[in-house]
Formats: structure tokens, sequence, C-alpha cells
């Protein structure tokens, strides 16, 4: 065994091993091997960075221009900023629902992956060298990374916020700690992925039944069992147990995307619960009362202000259901995952503009009437305010809003996160320039 | 210039691109952490990160090594080799059910245990009453499979043997 600089250290090392590390006779699975971890690696090397990419995407598509995107001021640490468009109308389902289903998902994949690789953590001495030592703390970003966005993200998804800290802030810049571990681990691991792959057939191991596995040969990086037991399990029914923990959260899950009847079959999350039949029992983000709007803010004395060049204008319902409606069929989505499509009547942003003289206006200030929250007020940009299916909703499905959904008024834009569709719209303010 | 890229190649036992790009990682990750290190509760992300390596390495790891191998020896135990064995054995198809309620429990395990009651309230308007029963009666699905898959695989072998 050949040491680095310095080498004492190493060897020394090497003669002190604390109680119950480095007994290598310990690791039974003869499925272990670079091949098995190889095909893990390939499967979560083809979706992660999907879900990176989407993910980082999500964060654009809350406007960071106008400081709504969260965390606030993240340096350097975003992808080149683009005005989010309206177009397709289901960019931003199409966005969240990959990161958050895909997340999911490659959950099996991640833990079988650790699962191969697991006897490295307790393998003595950790290092032969400060390229080893370096690379194996590299890990720390890449293993503490990917579980902490798993962590954070599962539970955000399920409105059980144990950690305590910010969601945003915290699965934000856990990403780019993982995006930085990741990037260096493929970086140097890619060639030790494709030996993996090429040392076995993938069409060999798909026909060789448990009675026909045998071990893997040592390898350098010590994954194979060195007294591998007998198989208890073939590589292919390792593979077709990680493959059926995929379809099971699949099945549980994508239906709060893909809306309709496969909504019944997410069973354990939120957002695959009935609210009934009637034209506004679809999904909830936000209970009226949570936000305390009670039905005397919203009542006959509900009135809209909308301003613009220097003019303001007090209009009350009646007065918008007087305007030209509009009525479109949109997804809304939220950011954690799940969206739902709903047929939508209110009147134009655009036509709303040019009641105070704007025709061309730049942004729009959105103010909910809720008074507290991270989320009662929104700016919307120039393309989010032109498009034509772009309106301040006072109906959906052919009856009026629910309080729920927004009553009196709420916005609703192609392509906007759910929570920019603000609720209860008190005062809309179009700006220039 | 080639004899110190040879020595350093010695020294460090790696290609200096190696460290090149690990010191790239490390330096990506504390620029990330200046971010943090300002935000009122930056330490509690920090357990949790180090937390969420320990509690899959240490605690996750070992309960399922432990409980699989526990599960191997009992099934040797009931069937010794010498005793008349079932042509078929039943490990897998205790496996297989097990992993698939435990991974439903460690992702769903909020609703099951109904963490968060308010911030879910709030949410949706809704309670989280049905999880424990929904989770409960995929697990009764998924034994209640590998059953009925063990009962054939077992009568399809007795008829080969036979």
């Amino acid at each position: 065994m050949s040491y680095g600089f310095p080498s004492r250290l190493w060897r020394t090392l090497e003669r002190h091993p604390p109680p119950g590390v480095g007994i290598t006779q310990a690791w039974r699975s003869p499925l272990r091997g670079p091949w098995l971890t190889a095909v893990l690696s390939a499967v979560l090397l083809a979706g992660l960075p999907l879900v990176i990419v989407t993910g980082l995407l999500d964060y654009i598509a809350y406007g960071p221009r106008f400081g709504q995107a969260f965390p606030a001021g993240v340096g350097w640490l975003h992808l080149p900023l683009f005005d989010w468009p309206t177009r397709p109308a289901w960019l931003f389902q199409v966005t969240q629902g990959l990161h958050v289903i895909l997340g999911l998902v490659l959950i099996p994949a991640v833990l079988a992956k650790l699962w191969s690789v697991v006897p490295k953590l307790f393998i003595w001495p950790p290092a032969r060298s400060i390229a080893e030592a370096l690379e194996r703390l590299s890990l720390v970003l890449v293993v503490g990374g990917i579980l902490f966005q798993i962590a954070t993200g599962v539970l955000n998804i399920q409105y059980a916020y144990l950690f305590g800290f910010d969601f945003y802030t915290a699965h934000y810049y856990g990403a780019w700690v993982f995006i930085a571990g990741l990037t260096v681990h493929v970086a140097i691991k890619l060639p030790r992925l494709l030996a993996g792959l090429r040392s076995r057939s993938l069409g060999a191991e798909l026909r060789t039944s448990r009675a026909g596995t045998r071990p893997e040969p040592p390898d350098p990086d010590g994954l194979a069992a060195t007294h591998p037991g007998p198989a208890t399990m073939s590589r292919r029914g390792a593979l077709a147990l990680v493959a059926g923990g995929t379809l099971l959260i699949a099945v549980l899950t994508a239906g709060q995307v893909l809306g309709g009847v496969t909504r019944r079959a997410v069973l354990l999350l939120p957002r695959g619960r009935s609210y009934g039949s009637g034209p506004t029992d679809f999904q909830i983000n936000r209970t009226a009362k949570a936000a305390a709007v009670t039905p005397a803010d919203t009542g006959s004395g509900w009135r809209l202000t909308v301003r613009g060049s220097g003019q303001s204008m007090v209009l009350d319902r009646p007065a918008l259901r007087a305007m030209p409606q509009h009525t479109v069929r949109l997804p809304i989505a939220c950011v954690e995952g799940w969206s739902t499509v709903q047929t939508w009547t209110g009147v134009r942003l655009r036509d709303l503009a040019s009641l105070v003289g704007m025709t061309s206006p730049d942004s729009a200030h959105v103010q909910s009437l809720e008074r507290s929250g991270l989320f009662n007020h929104a700016s919307l940009q120039r393309n989010q305010i032109h498009d034509r299916d772009s309106m301040l909703a006072l109906r959906v499905n052919g009856a009026d809003l629910s309080l729920d959904h927004g009553y009196p008024a709420r916005v609703i834009v192609p392509a906007l996160p759910g929570v920019h569709c603000t609720k209860w719209v008190h005062s809309i303010e179009y700006r220039s320039g | 210039m080639r004899e110190l890229g040879a020595r350093i190649r010695r020294a460090y036992a790696a290609n200096p691109l190696h460290l090149l790009a690990l010191l790239a990682a490390f330096a990506l990750a504390g620029y990330v952490v200046t971010h943090l290190a300002s935000e009122p509760l930056f330490v509690r992300m920090l357990i949790w990160f180090a937390g969420a390596i320990i509690g899959h390495d240490l605690v996750l790891f070992p309960i399922y090594a432990v409980t699989d191998r526990s599960l191997t020896a009992a099934l040797h135990r009931l069937w010794p080799r010498t005793t008349a064995k079932p042509a078929v054995s039943p490990l897998n198809y205790i496996r297989v059910p097990t992993l698939g309620t435990a991974l439903l429990f460690l992702i769903f395990f909020p609703g099951i245990l109904r963490q968060g009651q308010q911030t879910y309230l709030a949410a949706t308007g809704q309670n989280q009453q049905p999880y424990l029963a929904r989770w409960l009666l995929l697990t009764a699905g998924m034994f209640a499979i590998s059953a009925i898959c063990y009962a054939l695989r077992t009568r399809r072998s007795a008829a080969r043997d036979g």
C-alpha cells in the first residue's frame, strides 16, 4: 500500500483504528460492487441535474428582479436572470412539477446508491494521502447536500416545518452546497462510473437469476465484499426493487401535477385530497381564515383601487362585472409541486390599466386585503400584464370565487407561481419605466 | 516544470487537476456559507445538515441492516438446512413489502404522524386525519400481494418438484 505526503501520519492512522471500524469481513452482500454502484449513479446523474435546474428556474419564476424571489441577495448564486415568460401557460406547472415529483421518485435510487457505497464509510484508514482526505471531505457536501435537500423538501410539501428555520433560505443555499459537491464528485468519479458500467453487461445481468448471481470481483475502491455471503437476491431483483420503489412513489405523487383521476391515487400527500364536487371545490393554498380575511372585508363595501400615471379609480364588484369579461382555462401551480387547471373569468389586467390611462405599463404592483404574510402583495412584469389571458378573476367554473379562493377578486396570470396570483385583491398600481 | 508536476503528483497522490477541482468546490461551498452566516438560525441549519448524514449513515442504515440480518437469521433458524426447507425462501416476500411500507413512512410520516397540524390547516383548510389509515391500508395491500405471490410461487415450485 503506498502513502502520500505526510506518509507517517497516514501510517500511524492506519495502525490505530477505532473499535468497530475497518472490519471488512462484516460486509456480506455479493451484490455490492463497481457495476451496481455505477448503474445507480447513472440513474442519479440522469435525474438530479433536471431536479437542480428546475429548482433554480423556479427561483427565477418568483421574479428576483422585484426582490420577490426567496432568499434575496444571493450574489452570484443563480441562473442567468430573465423575465419569466407567460407562455407556454403550463411552464411553471411543468418546472415545479418535475422538480418536486422527480426529486421524490429519486429517493429510492439515492438510498440504494448510499447502501451500495456504505462500506467505504467504515474503511480504515479513512485516507492514505491528502488527495484522498480532501476527496472524502467533499463527500460531506454531496451526501449531506442531497439528504438535507430531501429532508427539507419532503417536510415542506407536507407543511411540517419541524426544522424551524426558513425553508426557502435553507433549501436554496443547500442546493448550492450540493451543486458544489456533486459537480466535483462527478468530475472525479465519471471515469469510474463509465468503467463500472462497462465491467458487466446490463442485458446479461437482467437475465441472471438469484441462483446464478456471483459476487463482483474485488475492486480497488473496496465496494465489492471481500467475504461475500450467498446471494439472497439477484442484481436484477435489486434493481427491480429500486424501480418498484420509484414507481410506487410516482403513482402516489404524480397525480397532484397531472390532475384528473390520477389525483385520486395521491393518497398520502395534502394535494390529493378532495374538497367536494362544486365549481369552487379545488385545492386551496392558504385559507381566508389563516389570512385573517373576513366576509366583512369582502362584502358589498369592498372596493378595488386602480392607480397609474397619477390617476386613480375606485371600482366595486358590479362595475368590474360590467366590464368586458374574459374566460380561459388555465393551470394554477404551486412551487410545492402541485397544480390544478380551472376555468377562470374576469377582467383583463391590460383593460384595467387603460382605465387609468396606462396603455403600456411596464410593471404592476398588486396588494391584497391580507394584512400580514409573505405573499400579501406581488409585482408583475410587463409580459405578465399584457398577456391576453392575464386577468383579475372574479369567477371560476361559472360561479363566483369562494372566499378561500380569493373572493371578491384574484389575479390569474399564465405560468405565474400560484402565490403571486394574489387573492383578495385590494389595489393594483400600474407603473411605467 | 515537468519535474515540479511530478513531485506534486507524488506528494499529493493524485493529478493536480484533482486538487484544483476540489478546492473550487470547497470555495463555492464557502461562498454559500458566507451568505448563510448572518442567518439567525444558521447553527440549526448546520445541525440539520450534519444530522442528515448521521441520521442516514449511523441510524437508518444500521437499523435496516440489523433488521435484515435478524430476519435472515430468524428464517434460517425456523427452517434449518437439514430439515425440510420451504422450496421457495420467504425472505424476499417479507423484505419487499417491508421496504415498501418503510419507504412510504420515511417520506410521508409528517401526514401519518400528524406533524405540523396548524400550518397544514392554514395552508389547506383540512386536517391530516386520513393518512394513518391510508398508510396502514397500503401496508396491508403490499403484504397481501406479497403473500399471494408467495403462495403462487410455492405452489408452482411444488408442482414442478412433484
